[in-house]
C-alpha cells in the first residue's frame, strides 16, 4: 500500500521523535546495564537532565579519563578516583576524612558519588548548587587536589591527547574550564545506582530480599524513611542528628547559610550502597552501621537545632535488638553490585 | 515565474535604495538608521586620585589609612533607556573590569538600535540565574578567581589590600551572593548628568565613569577596618553592597 500524506507526516514525525529521543538518551550506548524505565517509581525527575551538555559516548568516555587522571591536580598525585573508589560505591573506605596533596587531611568524609543528577545541591553543607560545579571545589581545595584552574587548563592544551578528546565532544577550538566540567557531569551523572536486591524486590522479584530483610525493610519504613526517603534513600534535607551538643569544630550547614537555625545541620546522606561506604557522619566518625544504629538509639544529643523527629524525653529512635538486626540485614539490600562492579565506570587501561 | 521574479528584484531593489538614502539623513532617530555602539570607560578613583595598585596609601572617611592590591568587579545586564520610556537591554552581558587589566576597564557595547539615550543602568555583580546555572564561560569562567567554589556564586566586587588598623594587617572584601536575606546585587542608574548619548551606526559615544573605591566604605554604613577588614558574602557584604550603590558617577559624555 502507497502511504497517504498523512502517514508519511505522521512516519516522519515518529522517526523525528525517535531521532531527538535517542539524541538526549544515548544512555543505551554508554552504559547497556542501566535502564532507567525498569524502575522509575523509584526515581523523580533528575534535577540535572544534561541541558545545554548532550550526553554523548565520547563525552562520557572524556569525563572518565579525566574523573582518574591526577593531571586535575596541582603535583599530578591525586584524582577524583584517589578518594571515590568503585569498589566502595565511589567512597573512601581508609579514611575519616579525605587525604589530598602532600597527605593533607580534609575536614569532612568523602561522599560516595551515586545518583547525582537527583540532587539539588552537594557536599555536606550543600554550599554547591549544580553538578557540572561540583568538582570546582576538591580540584581547587589546597587539602585536597590543591590546583590552580588556569593552570590545569592550561596543561590540559597542552597534551594532544586531550586537545583531540576534547574537540570531539565540544567542537571548540581549545579547552576551557566548562568543558572540563560538563564532560565530569557526563561521567559522574551516569553513575546510576538503582539495581540493588531492593530495587529488585520492588519490581516484583519476590526472593531478592530475605526474610529478615523484609521485616527489615519494615522497621526503615516505620522509623528511618521520613529522611532516607526510598527510592534515593534521602529527602536532600539538612539536619543536626545529635551527633554533637556543641558546634565548634564544624559548623554544617550554617557554614553556608549563616542562620543560627541551620547550626549543626548537615545533609541527610543516601543510604544506596551504605553497606560499603563506612566510615559514616560528616566527619567519619563511625566506623560501623552498628555504631551507626546505637548512635541512633542511645547517643542522641540535645541541642537547639536537634532535628524535631529525634527530639524528646528519650531522644533518638527507638529499636530492639532485633530490629536492629532486621536493618542492619535491610541495609545489605541496597548494596548494587552491578553499580560497583561496571566496567565503564572503572579506571580506563591505557 | 520570470515576472515575478523580476518584480521581486524591484522591490528588493526599491527596498535598499531607501534604507541607503534614510542613512544619509542627518536624524538619528530615524527608524531606518542603523544600530550603533557605546564604550563605557571604567575609571577607578580613590577620592581626588587615581587609583594605584599597591604603590599609593590612601584615607577612608573613617581616617583609615589602606593600600589595594586587587581591585576587581562585574557590570553585568547594561539598559539604556530613551527619554519617551523604551529600552535597549543587552541580554546575557558580563564584564569583569578589573583595575590591573587596562583592557578591561573599557568596555564596548555594541548593536544598541539607533537614537537619543537619555538614561544608563547596569547590574553591579552577576543576575541570581547565571550563579546557579553550572560551568559557565567567557568573563564568568570561575578561572577568573571571581566565583566561590565551596559556596557557589559569584564575587560581584573583589577588593584585596592591607591597612594597619586591619587586626591582621590585610584587607579582604569579597562581596557577593545573591540569596534573601544576604542578597548583595544591585542594580544602579547613575546620572548622564542631562546629557543625552546620540547612538547611530559610525559613532560610538563614550561614557567616562569614575568609580571611587572610598565609597565601598562610607555612605549608610561607615566601615572601621579595625571592626571589619574581611567579608566572603554573609550580612557583612550587605553592608558593603549598600555602600557601593554610589559607587559609580558619570564624569562625562563624548558623543
Amino acid at each position: 500500500m502507497v502511504p497517504t500524506c498523512l502517514q508519511r507526516f505522521r512516519n516522519f514525525w515518529l522517526l523525528a521523535v525517535g531521532l531527538i529521543l535517542g539524541a538526549c538518551h544515548p544512555d543505551a550506548a554508554v552504559a547497556p546495564e542501566i535502564n532507567l524505565s525498569v524502575h522509575p517509581i523509584n526515581f523523580p525527575k533528575p534535577v540535572y537532565s544534561y541541558q545545554n551538555n548532550p550526553l554523548t559516548p565520547a563525552g562520557f568516555a572524556l569525563g572518565r579519563k579525566l574523573f582518574y587522571d591526577p593531571i586535575l591536580s596541582k603535583d599530578g598525585s591525586i584524582s577524583c578516583g584517589s578518594c571515590h573508589k568503585q569498589f566502595a560505591a565511589f567512597a573512601d573506605l581508609e579514611h575519616k576524612v579525605s587525604h589530598g596533596i602532600d597527605d593533607k587531611l580534609g575536614t569532612r568524609n568523602t561522599p560516595a558519588l551515586a545518583n547525582l543528577r537527583w540532587n539539588p545541591d552537594f557536599f555536606w553543607d550543600g554550599g554547591v548548587n549544580h553538578l557540572e560545579v561540583v568538582p570546582l571545589s576538591p580540584i581547587t581545595n589546597p587539602v585536597e587536589m590543591g590546583a590552580d584552574l588556569g593552570q590545569v587548563i592550561r596543561q590540559l592544551n597542552r597534551d594532544p591527547n586531550y586537545v583531540v578528546a576534547f574537540n570531539k565532544v565540544f567542537h571548540q577550538d581549545s579547552i576551557n574550564s566548562q568543558q572540563l566540567f560538563r564532560a565530569l557531569a557526563q561521567f559522574m551523572g551516569e553513575l546510576i545506582s538503582a539495581n540493588a536486591p531492593y530495587d529488585k524486590y520492588l519490581n516484583g522479584q519476590q526472593d531478592a530480599l530475605t526474610a529478615e530483610q523484609k521485616q527489615g525493610l519494615l522497621v526503615f519504613e516505620a522509623k528511618c524513611s521520613t529522611c532516607h526517603k526510598p527510592g534515593l534513600f534521602t529527602d536532600f534535607s539538612f539536619r543536626n542528628n545529635g551527633l554533637d551538643a556543641t558546634f565548634t569544630k564544624d559548623q554544617g550547614r550554617y557554614h553556608i547559610t549563616e542562620a543560627p537555625t541551620d547550626l549543626g545541620k548537615f545533609k541527610v546522606p543516601s543510604l544506596r550502597n551504605v553497606a560499603l561506604t563506612a566510615p559514616y557522619m560528616h566527619d567519619g566518625r563511625f566506623w560501623t552501621l552498628e555504631q551507626v544504629l546505637a548512635h541512633y538509639t542511645t547517643g542522641v544529643k540535645k541541642s537547639a537545632t536537634l532535628d524535631p523527629v529525634l527530639d524528646g524525653d528519650l531522644p533518638g529512635i527507638a529499636l530492639s535488638e532485633t530490629e536492629k538486626k532486621q536493618l542492619l540485614s535491610f541495609l545489605e539490600a541496597l548494596t548494587d553490585e552491578s553499580f560497583i562492579q561496571n566496567k565503564q565506570f572503572a579506571e580506563p587501561q591505557p | 515565474m520570470k515576472f515575478l521574479f523580476s518584480k521581486y528584484i524591484a522591490f528588493l531593489a526599491i527596498t535598499f535604495i531607501s534604507l541607503f538614502s534614510s542613512s544619509c539623513k542627518e536624524d538619528p532617530d530615524t527608524e531606518l538608521s542603523l544600530p550603533g555602539s557605546v564604550k563605557l570607560e571604567f575609571d577607578n578613583i580613590v577620592g581626588e586620585d587615581a587609583l594605584v595598585l599597591d604603590d599609593q596609601e590612601y584615607t577612608t572617611a573613617n581616617g583609615d589609612q589602606f593600600r589595594v592590591s586587587m581591585f576587581k568587579y562585574y557590570i553585568s545586564n547594561i539598559v539604556f533607556g530613551k527619554a519617551d520610556g523604551t529600552e535597549y537591554k543587552e541580554l546575557e552581558s558580563y564584564y569583569l573590569v578589573d583595575e590591573s587589566k587596562p583592557d578591561s576597564k573599557l568596555v564596548t557595547i555594541p548593536n544598541i538600535p539607533a537614537g537619543e539615550y537619555t538614561s544608563l543602568s547596569f547590574t553591579i555583580g552577576v543576575d541570581s540565574a547565571r550563579n546557579v546555572s553550572g560551568a559557565q564561560t567567557g568573563a564568568l569562567d570561575p578561572v577568573n578567581g571571581m566565583f566561590w567554589t565551596w559556596n557557589s556564586g559569584y564575587v560581584f566586587v573583589k577588593l584585596e589590600g592591607t591597612s594597619p588598623q586591619s587586626q591582621n594587617g590585610g584587607l579582604v572584601f569579597h562581596v557577593g551572593g545573591f540569596k534573601h536575606p544576604n542578597n548583595t546585587i544591585r542594580v544602579v542608574s547613575p546620572s548622564l548628568n542631562g546629557q543625552k548619548l546620540r547612538v547611530e551606526a559610525g559613532k560610538a559615544p563614550q561614557v567616562h565613569l569614575k568609580v571611587n573605591v572610598l565609597d565601598m566604605f562610607q555612605g549608610v554604613n561607615t566601615i572601621k577596618f579595625s571592626e571589619l577588614s574581611a567579608t566572603m558574602g554573609g550580612a557583612n557584604s550587605v553592608k558593603i553592597a549598600d555602600n557601593y550603590v554610589n559607587m559609580f558617577k558619570v564624569d562625562h559624555i563624548h558623543n
